[in-house]
């Protein structure tokens, strides 16, 4: 499970450590377009564009779908999914923190006031 | 000297939020019920920081807190977390140290797409707003770290990416 996790991590890290594949991603996040679109906009054989949302694909950052002749490129669920899960995971982690904090900040608001009491005496 | 008497009930957690503010940045945020000066106090003292930074219902053991809260001191957490067999070292240095207000410190365990981050400590009729904002040197580096999938960067991960890369490549070479 872990093996699965990261190799699929590693799969979208990949898929994103190319400038034309994070400027598809950009270009999908605006409106859907299909591989013929997308090799114009990026001065591109239709060849080459093939091959970049093959790994995007594979990193299950684009979903393709094919109508007809035209193959039509959308953005995975994965994108979205993954940076609701992880924002939602890094609140929960943040959470935590502050509630331990809390108690921390109780026991010094505590002393502050014993300290207070002694200075008055 | 307010008099008002306080009482001795458990505090009202309050709410934390994190929010993606932009393509490179995100914030949290937090109140606390008491003065910045006693807030700060609890994320600058290593003895007070190392008892809430890891948190055990998180899984999460500090093995070791070193921090120099100055302009230009350094820091260094080392973390033990039962998924990873390797602890997890977070380190950086304080670029700026405002008693009571502010806190900016870089992430460098990640090389060079760690996030800046800024922590202000805003006082408010004797609550203190924290607002904690991370700022990513580009809008990758805050998406690799997303789709790591961890809130800190390994220099493992980049090694693997190469040789991924390579695999990846071949194959979509071979179809």
């Amino acid at each position: 499970m872990v093996q699965y996790t990261t190799v699929r991590l590693n799969a979208s890290f990949a898929a994103l450590s190319d400038a034309t594949r994070r400027g598809v991603l950009e270009q999908l996040g605006r409106a859907d377009a299909s591989i013929t679109d997308l090799a114009d906009k990026f001065n591109m054989t239709l060849t080459g564009m093939k091959k970049h949302v093959v790994v995007l694909e594979q990193a299950g950052l684009v979903i393709t779908e094919k109508v007809g002749r035209v193959r039509t490129c959308k953005l995975g669920l994965r994108v979205l999914e993954d940076e609701a899960a992880w924002l939602e995971r890094y609140r929960q982690l943040w959470e935590a923190r502050f509630n331990e904090l809390d108690k921390v900040i109780e026991e010094l608001k505590r002393k502050e006031k014993v300290d207070e009491r002694k200075k008055r005496r | 000297m307010n008099a008002k008497k306080e009482g001795e009930s458990a505090p009202i957690k309050n709410h934390t939020t994190v929010e993606r503010r932009s393509e490179r940045e995100f914030v949290v945020t937090r109140t606390f019920n008491a003065p910045a000066g006693i807030v700060f106090e609890a994320w600058t003292k290593p003895e007070l920081f190392k008892r809430w930074w890891a948190p055990k219902s998180f899984g999460l053991t500090i093995i070791s807190c070193e921090m120099d809260v100055r302009t230009g001191g350094t820091y260094r957490f080392v973390f033990g977390h039962p998924v990873s067999e390797q602890p997890m070292a977070f380190f950086g240095r304080y670029i700026e140290v405002m008693p009571h207000s502010r806190l900016v410190w870089t992430n460098d365990e990640g090389g060079e797409g760690g996030a800046i981050t800024t922590v202000t400590f805003e006082e408010r009729g004797g609550e203190t707003l924290v607002v904690m904002h991370d700022l990513y040197p580009s809008k990758e580096a805050l998406d690799a770290a997303i789709a790591s999938g961890s809130t800190c960067g390994t220099g493992e991960q980049f090694e693997q990416l190469d040789e991924l890369l390579a695999t990846l490549g071949a194959r979509v070479r071979r179809s």
